[in-house]
């Protein structure tokens, strides 16, 4: 558990000290800002809802917009609970689990599952994920309280570290050729449908990429 | 209503349309066999919103990343992918060169 929490945690954490010093410099009160963190668990979400709220975003557009960027959770919730499921617990373990569906603990667990007894799944999953909550709550407040004496080059490193560590954990962990083609077709999609239309691209960037690698897979086999 | 209390809830519901996505990947999870084309379908749709996310944030970031050059971002994540790889897939070795990599490009370039 403390080797596979490492890296994620540091790099989640740091992500999430940009957001909190993002928040406090919008005038996000700390206990909201760490509500944010608590309920809504989605980086990218957060980070909109700050930008767009600056903006001055209408309510219903702005939780629209929050609502699009968080749409991947529901195919990482169905890979990844399947492999969570034993008898032994009830439906609202699964909920619970379902909300703590995030990049870095998914991107974790997909890989390290497989290799545990079925039954010690869903307590690892929670285990590494409420360890990455309440790391990225430290962050959070750590970011709101550094805010204004971060030097930029610090927060431009900080930023960095997590689009680096999925491309190292997306590239450098996924073998199989359905999922390289998924991932191809998901980077190549991703700036394109951005362009078109930047509110749905990364909704439309995903069904489509991910669509066109599953027929490819499917055309490659049937030959 | 008071500005506070109209952003508490403006974060809740942002959280509960969160949740709709998840809660409704748990309950879909339930009923879906993982060995079916539907689910492995699914799993394309996670992998390729994923890499178009990161792709998205490398081609066109938002915010402080913005004032980086497209170049400079480039050449730091392939020297990470170079370390990652060299010292034997060590995601801490490849992930903080990156970092400081980018800061050390951008640094050098604009004239620290």
């Amino acid at each position: 558990m403390r080797e596979a929490l490492g890296v994620p945690a540091a790099v989640l954490a740091s992500g999430y000290i940009g957001f909190g010093a993002l928040a406090h410099d919008a005038d996000f009160s700390l206990p909201l800002t760490l509500f944010s963190t608590m309920t809504i668990w989605a980086l990218p979400g957060q980070i909109a809802l700050i930008e767009l709220r600056a903006l001055g975003t209408a309510a219903p557009a702005l939780v629209l917009a929050v609502m699009l960027t968080s749409a991947r959770f529901l195919p990482m919730a169905v890979t990844l609970l399947p492999l969570l499921r034993h008898p032994s617990y009830r439906p609202w373990h699964y909920y619970l689990a379902g909300h703590f569906v995030a990049m870095t603990g998914w991107a974790v667990a997909v890989r390290r599952c497989p290799t545990l007894p079925v039954e010690q799944r869903l307590p690892y999953f929670l285990g590494l994920t409420i360890a990455l909550w309440l790391a990225c709550l430290v962050g959070t407040a750590a970011g709101y309280f550094a805010s204004g004496s971060l030097n930029e080059m610090v927060t431009l490193g900080l930023v960095f570290l997590n689009p680096v560590y999925f491309i190292l954990i997306l590239g450098g962990e996924v073998r199989h050729r359905l999922g390289v083609l998924a991932l191809l077709c998901g980077a190549l999609a991703g700036p394109l449908m951005q362009l078109l239309t930047p509110q749905w691209g990364l909704l439309v960037a995903g069904v489509l990429g991910g669509t066109i690698a599953f027929g490819v897979d499917r055309v490659w086999r049937k030959q | 209503m008071s500005a506070g209390l109209e952003l508490w809830l403006l974060v809740a519901a942002c959280a509960l349309a969160t949740f709709a996505w998840r809660g409704a990947g748990v309950l879909v999870s339930g009923g879906i066999n993982p060995n079916s084309a539907l689910f492995s379908w699914l799993g394309c749709i996670a992998y390729a919103t994923l890499a178009a996310l990161i792709s998205r944030i490398m081609f066109l970031p938002v915010g402080t990343l913005a004032d980086s050059g497209l170049s400079h971002r480039l050449l730091a994540a392939a020297l990470a992918a170079t370390v990652y790889f060299a010292a034997g897939r060590n995601l801490f070795a490849g992930v903080f060169s990156g970092a400081a990599a980018l800061v050390a490009i951008t640094w050098l370039v604009h004239g620290g």
